[in-house]
């Protein structure tokens, strides 16, 4: 086994291999798309119920000693609420503050917190997002939509196959008086992986 | 075309081809498990088919190999539907067999 303190992507397993190769056939023939696909796989991974993520998100911010032990212990914290899996064994919370904002990103290839986030876009995938996020993290933000005051510094985190980051955002202004349950809706995949705010 | 909205007759399959769920979200092991999913949402909505079409395949997939993981028969399923409706010419698909007891 080699070791080199990165990733170490396992190989496509055969039956990936296939559903790739059925895809690429697919979109050849014009029956599906990868912006369907994407979209398609976002309502149902997404819209169906709230997503782990958001969850772990509402109760940190409603509960200040569930937000110690978030940043504290990741993985321990998120399995509290039963989350969990072979793909979350070390996932490590980075919190935004007044001056501090964090984005993931996983520059070799798409190590992602499956367990609280559920799929990745396609977007995370891509080579320009994932080269360009490291270089330029400023300008990535504001093409998708997410402008900064230059007071705010950004911190980009590199996932691995070891570690798996997620961004806990700021609670929002006015929502002092709503409830876990509410506040979970306004988490948005997007703000956990740190290319918006709620 | 569809506007990606889930579609109650997919989401809510009964039975042994109930989409896989743990506390009321779907489960993907995998990310091919949820393109593999949209795949089918859009070859059988790109053919102009009802959801039966798949959904009975599906059925038979896992009939024949009640071991096998949700996902692995959803694929096999999906690739006999696009080769019995000459959607994509078998010899593309080498995987799939004559019935479904034969695939792998």
């Amino acid at each position: 086994m080699v070791e080199d303190g990165h990733h170490h992507p396992a190989p496509p397993s055969p039956v990936e291999a296939r559903a790739a190769a059925l895809e690429a056939l697919l979109t050849e023939k014009g029956l599906v798309s990868p912006e369907f696909i994407d979209a398609i796989v976002s309502a149902y991974a997404n819209d169906i119920g709230p997503m782990n993520g958001a969850r772990v998100v509402a109760r940190a911010w409603v509960d200040g000693e569930y937000r110690d032990r978030l940043l504290g212990d990741g993985t321990a914290a998120i399995a509290e609420l039963g989350f969990g899996g072979p793909e979350g064994e070390h996932i490590v919370v980075v919190e935004n503050t007044a001056d501090v904002h964090n984005v993931i990103v996983c520059t070799l290839c798409s190590c992602y917190p499956w367990p609280v986030l559920g799929l990745p876009p396609n977007w995370y995938k891509s080579p320009p997002y994932r080269s360009r996020m490291v270089r330029e993290p400023r300008k990535v933000l504001s093409e998708m939509g997410l402008e900064l005051p230059e007071s705010v510094s950004i911190r980009v985190w590199d996932s691995s196959a070891e570690v798996r980051y997620l961004v806990l955002p700021g609670r929002p202004h006015g929502t002092d008086g709503m409830i876990e349950e509410d506040l979970a809706k306004l988490v948005t995949r997007d703000a956990m992986i740190g290319v918006a705010r709620p | 075309m569809s506007d990606g909205a889930v579609r109650p007759e997919i989401a809510a399959m009964r039975g042994r081809v109930a989409l896989p769920r743990s506390n009321g979200e779907l489960v993907f092991a995998a990310p091919w498990e949820g393109r593999a999913l949209a795949m089918a949402i859009g070859v059988v909505e790109a053919l102009g088919l009802a959801w039966d079409e798949f959904r009975l395949r599906l059925i038979a997939e896992i009939a024949a190999h009640p071991k096998r993981p949700y996902y692995e028969s959803w694929l096999a399923a999906l690739e006999r539907l696009v080769v019995e409706r000459d959607a994509v010419s078998a010899d593309k698909l080498p995987e799939v067999a004559s019935s479904p007891g034969d695939s792998a």
